[in-house]
């Protein structure tokens, strides 16, 4: 076996090394019980200096593709440059070096950054409420799904026990209406990419809560029917809610609350440019037409004006869906994406979406004749591509494709998702990348199109360059090996 | 201020490319009378003026690095290394997704290897996963892990478990019509365990900073076949033995207190460990060891069929997107402030608010309310609630952020307040605070 990229800072420990320091202890010792008190021989923790733990990360840390090393084209996960003012922003001590249960007058700065972000982010997708709380989109989607299920039961409307999902819609649709208790049935979308409406009008019924859509869709598609398509749930008694993963096409295009969706969640580490962190933390904000308000997670933060002055304070609500993070939910995020909208204003955050929707209609247009595309019409921020032409004419699948991407300097594209387009290549470039760098993208992707015609061994053997090479995924998984043993 | 790379000529030669006169094309698609619609929001600033209006609004808030600060319950001021600030907050780390692709992800996955790795350590657990939200979600997912482990679907805790973990962990079963049993007591739930329970839930130290007697606890729930799931404060691990020593089937707690920012809530990173034998059935991710083609040691997420992306509706959790960034901070943390560390830590957290409450029980009108051993979280009982909102406000007006009152959460502790030290707190802070109480 070849050596390892970077020993573990399990291997690199020496006994008696460290990498801190404390004051000396300045009041008298309490006995400890012995009954409770560890063997401080048995915990497992290594012994390094600060070098090596400086060495160690900073040598891991460049083991990583990431958005500031390059071109991150990765389809619905808005890999978008994250601007060093909001990082700058977030590390004021004001912001970081503050409890969550300090006294609500001594928060005033952080609560009214959270009270206006619910207002903006209501305002620029069109609903009456906002929380903050939901800690990323998924647990944005369990709230939504949750108020919808409220609503009902507060209605007295108890048999609705099926929520619609599309087949085009993340894995994590279907897996959060399972956790809320639904049954999920899937509709499946038409040839041109949109849910499809005789299948939706089949399957909605008095036992519909709801639909979750995603608009535009994970085909990168703005679906042509919305209209009909929320009458037709709605006319069942069942409501909308918005998966806002691809927020980041509509920004000032349309508002969702405009368009029949009642509720919906915001990916602030999507649209909003809140760091990744090499999956996560994210935030999920939601928002909400009124008649779903009163059941978003508890508390809010509102606004009371007393003699002239701005008064701010979390509102505790009675009729709650709950709580589902501790505290107020990834304030750190809340103020990287306060920040951004403060930067952009109403005609920025338009100019978002129209640079993203541009260059992905821009790499769409350039590769569309040597690969093939899911549906071809105009698409928004992503668009999606087939590698089923390379896969049956020179046996080089989408994976290769992706792989010998890498080699290139490029991060892949997300791929065999989403599920119904075969050998899928989805590709989000986002507005932050130059006409450079698209033209670059799009010439290695068609060089890698000859490639496969004409040296598909090439292809199917990538990546070359990176740090390591295709690994054996399904022995890992067989005999998974999930941490070092410290003590045998 | 944009971040839009292009010119206005590039942006001109794409549309001419797309046979487009304008970019308002590309969206004819969207219904006419709603498309274009007006964003009410405040004008767009410049990178000087955004810096000062927040400047201003982070002004507003009273930090706790310049006062101090016996606020604890459930979030903690400890000492922040510069070292994590340095390497957490390179680009490389930061500005990268989830690892899909390993080939340009070892680093990222490596650290969370190492992350697992020290969060078994750290509670004497055999597996971890690669994060999860909070604390709070983490014992709402043990939960679920538990009725799914034992097919049964009651849940029992008392309410000595932290509040909002507790509500997020009724919000997260109640719609899948598990049963949650919560008591005033310990000793209340253990009476309640049977046949029928899937999980007892405990937490240690307390809400109210007292230590369990894990074993006691855990013999009970095993002795009716439950899963024993234990929320922990991972800083008394240093101390204070682990939850894994006593035979903890699950063991979860909130990482905040390893090297992360208060950050008034957020960003935390929630904590998941387990036996071994229920990693099938683990939410969200894990990285396991691999080779690649070549025989090099790697790293790459693993067990992936577990999760939504691929099994959907049957999936263990929706979890998606965790912590992984806190992840980090906290395995820089770790490797910092090392074994010896994290013993230093704890014991100075646990001499001082040993300190604190010796010298509060001396005063007259407040006294401790309970006498078992605790670690850095202790309760005091004043003459009545109106002499909390007394100290409450003296300790405001000496700059002082003071303990947290339990009227917010339990209506038979309202003359009642939790103080928290840990090694940021000095004797000169603890003696002001002392001083405060003695004057109310």
């Amino acid at each position: 076996m070849n050596a390892p990229l970077e020993p573990l800072i399990y291997d690199i420990s020496r006994p008696g090394r460290i990498a801190f320091s404390l004051p000396d202890l300045d009041v008298p010792e309490a006995p400890i019980p012995a009954e409770f008190e560890r063997d401080p021989e048995l915990l497992g923790l290594p012994e390094v200096s600060e070098l090596d733990v400086v060495r160690h990360f900073t040598h891991l840390s460049r083991l990583n593709h990431a958005i500031d090393v390059g071109f991150y084209p990765l389809g619905s996960c808005t890999m978008k440059y994250n601007p060093k003012l909001n990082e700058d922003v977030a590390r004021m001590p004001g912001f970081t070096w503050v409890h969550p249960l300090q006294p609500e007058d001594t928060v005033q700065g952080a609560l009214r950054v959270q009270y206006e972000l619910q207002n903006y982010l209501a305002e620029i997708a069109g609903f009456d409420a906002a929380t903050l709380q939901p800690a990323a989109g998924a647990q944005g989607e369990l709230v939504g799904v949750l108020t919808i299920r409220a609503y009902h039961q507060a209605r007295g409307d108890t048999q609705r026990n099926k929520i619609l999902v599309p087949d085009a819609a993340h894995g994590t649709n279907p897996a959060t209406a399972a956790m809320c208790g639904f049954k999920v049935v899937t509709i499946k979308s038409d040839s041109r990419g949109n849910v499809d409406l005789e299948a939706l009008a089949r399957h909605v019924g008095p036992d519909t809560a709801g639909l979750m859509l995603t608009n535009p869709n994970t085909l990168g598609l703005f679906d042509e029917h919305l209209t009909e398509i929320a009458e037709i749930v709605h006319k069942a008694g069942g409501l909308m809610y918005g998966d806002g993963a691809n927020f980041n096409a509509i920004l000032g295009i349309v508002k969702p609350g405009e368009v029949g969706f009642d509720v919906m969640h915001i990916n602030l580490h999507k649209t909003f440019s809140t760091p990744h962190g090499g999956g996560g933390p994210g935030s999920g904000p939601v928002v909400c037409k009124s008649h779903l308000a009163p059941y978003l997670p508890t508390p809010v933060v509102e606004k009371e004006t007393r003699d002239g002055q701005d008064h701010y304070s979390f509102r505790k609500l009675p009729g709650t869906v709950g709580k589902v993070r501790s505290f107020w939910g990834n304030f750190g995020m809340h103020v990287r994406a306060y920040t951004y909208i403060r930067v952009h204003g109403a005609r920025g955050l338009r100019d978002i979406s129209e640079n993203a929707v541009l260059n992905a209609n821009y790499i769409m247009n350039k590769l569309k004749d040597t690969y093939d595309v899911a549906y071809d019409r105009t698409c928004m921020h992503e668009c999606v591509l087939s590698g089923r032409k390379q896969k049956q004419k020179y046996g080089v699948k989408t994976l290769d494709i992706a792989k010998r991407l890498l080699d290139f300097g490029y991060h892949s594209p997300t791929i065999y998702f989403p599920l119904i387009v075969e050998e899928a290549i989805m590709i989000e470039p986002t507005e932050t990348e130059s006409k450079t760098t698209l033209d670059e993208f799009i010439d290695t992707m068609l060089q890698i199109a000859r490639e496969a015609e004409e040296t598909p061994d090439l292809v199917k053997n990538a990546p070359y360059t990176t740090p390591v090479l295709r690994l054996d995924e399904a022995t890992a998984a067989r005999k998974p090996e999930l941490r070092y043993r410290c003590f045998g | 201020m944009n971040y839009i790379s292009h010119s206005d000529a590039e942006r001109a030669e794409m549309l001419e490319s797309l046979g487009l006169q304008s970019v308002e094309e590309l969206f004819e698609v969207v219904p006419r009378h709603v498309r274009f619609p007006e964003l009410k929001l405040p004008k767009a600033l410049s990178e000087l003026e955004v810096t000062r209006l927040m400047t201003d609004l982070s002004g507003q808030n009273t930090n706790v690095l310049s006062h101090p600060c016996f606020l604890g319950a459930g979030a903690y001021r400890h000492y922040i290394p510069s070292v994590i600030g340095h390497l957490a907050g390179r680009a490389e780390f930061f500005t990268a997704y989830t690892p899909y692709q390993p080939e340009v992800s070892q680093g990222t996955l490596q650290a969370i290897y190492e992350f697992q790795t020290m969060m078994g350590e750290l509670y004497n657990m055999e597996v971890a996963n690669a994060s999860m939200y909070d604390g709070a979600s983490a014992l709402a997912e043990a939960a679920i892990m538990a009725v799914n482990v034992t097919g049964r679907r009651k849940i029992i805790m008392p309410r000595t478990v932290h509040p909002d973990s507790r509500a997020v962990t009724r919000t997260y079963t109640e719609p899948q019509g598990i049963t949650i049993e919560e008591y005033a007591t310990v000793e209340e739930a253990l009476e309640h365990l049977d046949d029928a329970t899937a999980a007892l839930l405990v937490q240690q130290p307390d809400f109210l900073g007292q230590l369990l007697d894990l074993q006691k606890l855990s013999d009970a729930a095993h002795a009716h076949k439950a899963l024993f799931v234990v929320s922990a404060y991972p800083t008394a691990m240093g101390l204070i033995k682990p939850p894994g020593d006593f035979g903890a089937d699950i063991v979860v707690g909130e990482g905040q207190p390893l090297g992360m920012a208060l950050s008034f809530g957020g960003p935390y990173v929630g904590i998941f460990t387990c036996r071994n034998e229920y990693i099938r059935q683990l939410p969200g991710r894990i990285v396991g060891k691999a080779l690649d083609k070549e025989g090099k040691q790697a790293y790459v997420l693993t067990l992936r069929t577990r999760e939504q992306d691929i099994r959907r509706e049957r999936a263990t959790s929706n979890i998606c997107t965790n912590e992984g960034l806190i992840a980090l901070i906290v395995t820089i943390y770790l490797s910092a402030m090392g074994k010896q560390g994290l013993r230093q830590v704890a014991e100075q957290s646990y001499h001082k608010a040993h300190y604190a409450a010796a010298e509060i029980a001396k005063l007259p009108g407040y006294e401790l309310a309970f006498d078992g051993p605790f670690f850095n979280e202790f309760v005091v009982r004043c003459k009545s609630a109106e002499a909390v909102e007394a100290v409450q406000k003296a300790c405001r007006e000496a700059g002082i952020i003071g303990g947290y009152s339990l009227s917010e959460v339990f209506d038979d502790m309202a003359d009642c307040l939790l103080f928290c030290c840990t090694e940021m707190n000095t004797r000169e802070e603890i003696d002001r605070l002392v001083a405060v109480l003695k004057a109310v």
